[in-house]
């Protein structure tokens, strides 16, 4: 009888300390009553873990509680729009002037660089090296539907900023993306997932897909994948911060954003985002937008510079 | 394969360093799913009961209901919750997306089906001849309820467990409610899942040998506590 009761208090007693563990994470958060800054970002840019490393150095700036949450560009925008983050860090300028257009967003600093590049097999059995980046994808589709068990194209299918690009790249060709990704043609393999799984699916099947520099870097050593299409102006991929503006939801955090739009663009800012990488890989995943701003396409007062300290009063006004 | 091996290696590293990071993961994944579990039986376990033990119209429909919410996917009952609780939805005012709380009521409202379901099999699996014994026995309707329950116990405990199993394992509710925020709500299975698509298959392989560890000691503890009942 004894070992009874004692079996069913020992149990009940570790249920009351994981439930009491649960609800104290929650407090913790809400005791110091610590200002909070939502982020909501891309796989692309959060999955190199350059904002972890970020998030610590401003955390401690400003003492404040910065909850990140990552998908692709299409939800991370959508996160915004319901009101559910304060700052979104993206990289498609065309979902970014829409979103500033209808009244969510602030204004736009580009903050970071890369570059996408076509990646594919070191045989390349299409034939794609030396092209402009639309020729490539051009010539992919051609050979791909001649002979789909040989050249196979991996989109990342999923609403992206990589996805973006990619269908931006075959309007540049003078095709029509709803024609190219019918699922008649086997050549052509979306893969619904980040970009990540993409590579790796697109290793498999020894296939050509777009991808940024800072995921394939990371990648590398998985893959048997090379670089084909590196050096395209079409390719420079910009990462940009947009604030989401007070006119439309009154109670987001503008100022902290703009604190953190402000720290990213700034000397120590752009200094860490221009040697991230260099210690794990040897070279850095992103490029500071601190001086390309031709490069870039990003121009005056989007390019790399703090936000002025009425930005966010002058928005509800 | 040498990933599995590697991983399993890694796991046993975590486990002995005593990382930070994944005993934080391992507590909060623990403390959500614990938590879920038991508001969920101690709503469902009644719940369970009041279906069996009355008899009504479209009763054979309610529990066919409850049987088809088994396969609600993760990631329907994520979104579905997200839509309740994001700051432009219902219950927006609350601002638990993105928190810890807000993952124990999507675990919670994902789980709740089995639980029902199962408790009512359990209860169905009691001979007639218990209630007829206790009733014989002078025992009132309460009684007689609790005595069925009694009965019932092992079954009933493999539902709770179940529950639990499904809670401490599902990605959908614990990616889309929680948003895998480094330091808040980052569980072994979202940590998985980052790992995974960010090419760390070893660690990712390590933590899933810790997720199953953490289910083989739960089990082994539940069936100690089995025994001592089972005297």
């Amino acid at each position: 009888m004894k070992g009874r009761y004692l079996g069913i208090s020992c149990l009940a007693l570790i249920l009351a300390l994981l439930c009491s563990a649960a609800t104290a994470a929650d407090d913790e958060a809400g005791e110091g009553q610590k200002e909070l800054l939502r982020i909501s970002t891309t796989t692309s840019l959060y999955d190199t873990l350059l904002l972890d490393e970020m998030e610590d150095i401003f955390e401690e700036m400003y003492d404040v509680d910065v909850r990140t949450v990552s998908g692709g560009t299409g939800i991370a925008i959508e996160r915004a729009e319901k009101g559910d983050a304060d700052l979104i860090l993206v990289h498609d300028v065309v979902r970014e002037r829409k979103f500033i257009e209808e009244g969510y967003g602030l204004s736009r600093t580009c903050f970071a660089y890369n570059y996408f590049i076509i990646v594919g097999p070191e045989d390349d059995p299409a034939g794609i090296a030396g092209m402009n980046a639309s020729e490539a994808m051009k010539t992919i589709m051609e050979q791909g539907i001649e002979n789909p068990d040989l050249v196979k194209f991996v989109s990342r299918g999923d609403d992206s900023g990589t996805h973006a690009r990619e269908k931006l790249l075959w309007d540049r060709a003078g095709l029509d993306y709803e024609e190219v990704a019918t699922s008649d043609h086997p050549w052509y393999v979306e893969a619904g997932q980040g970009m990540g799984p993409t590579l790796l699916m697109t290793n498999e099947m020894e296939g050509y897909t777009l991808c940024d520099t800072s995921t394939f870097a990371a990648f590398r050593s998985d893959l048997s994948l090379v670089p084909l299409i590196e050096s395209d102006d079409f390719l420079i991929n910009v990462y940009a911060a947009i604030p989401v503006s007070p006119a439309a939801y009154p109670n987001t955090n503008c100022e902290m954003a703009r604190n953190f739009i402000n720290y990213l663009v700034s000397d120590e800012g752009q200094d860490l985002i221009a040697e991230y990488g260099t210690e794990t890989i040897g070279k850095p995943l992103f490029n500071p937008a601190r001086g390309n701003c031709d490069l870039i396409g990003c121009s005056g007062d989007e390019c790399a510079l703090p936000l002025a300290e009425d930005a966010c009063s002058q928005a509800s006004a | 394969m040498d990933e599995i091996a590697a991983g399993l290696v890694k796991a046993i590293e975590l486990i002995l360093a005593l990382d930070p990071t994944v005993v934080e993961i391992t507590a909060r994944s623990l403390a959500i799913a614990v938590t879920s579990t038991v508001i969920a039986a101690i709503l469902t376990v009644p719940l369970g009961g009041l279906i069996h033990f009355h008899n009504f119209k479209g009763k054979r429909a309610v529990v066919n209901i409850i049987q088809t919410l088994y396969s609600l996917p993760t990631v329907t009952v994520g979104l579905l919750v997200f839509l309740l609780l994001s700051r432009s939805g219902p219950l927006g005012s609350l601002g638990l997306l993105f928190t810890p709380g807000g993952m124990v009521i999507g675990q919670t409202i994902l789980i709740a089906p089995i639980m029902t379901g199962l408790t009512i099999a359990a209860l169905s699996g009691v001979g007639h001849s218990v209630r007829d014994s206790a009733v014989s026995l002078g025992a009132t309707k309460v009684q007689a309820i609790f005595t069925i329950m009694m009965e019932a116990r092992a079954a009933m405990l493999a539902a709770v467990l179940l529950g639990f199993g499904r809670a401490l394992s599902e990605v959908g509710v614990a990616m889309m409610i929680g948003g895998n925020i480094r330091g808040y709500t980052r569980v072994l299975t979202t940590a998985i899942a980052l790992e995974t698509s960010r090419g760390d298959i070893e660690f990712s392989m390590a933590l899933g040998i810790i997720l199953v560890s953490i289910s083989l000691i739960v089990n082994l503890l539940v069936n100690r506590v089995q025994g001592n009942w089972w005297v």
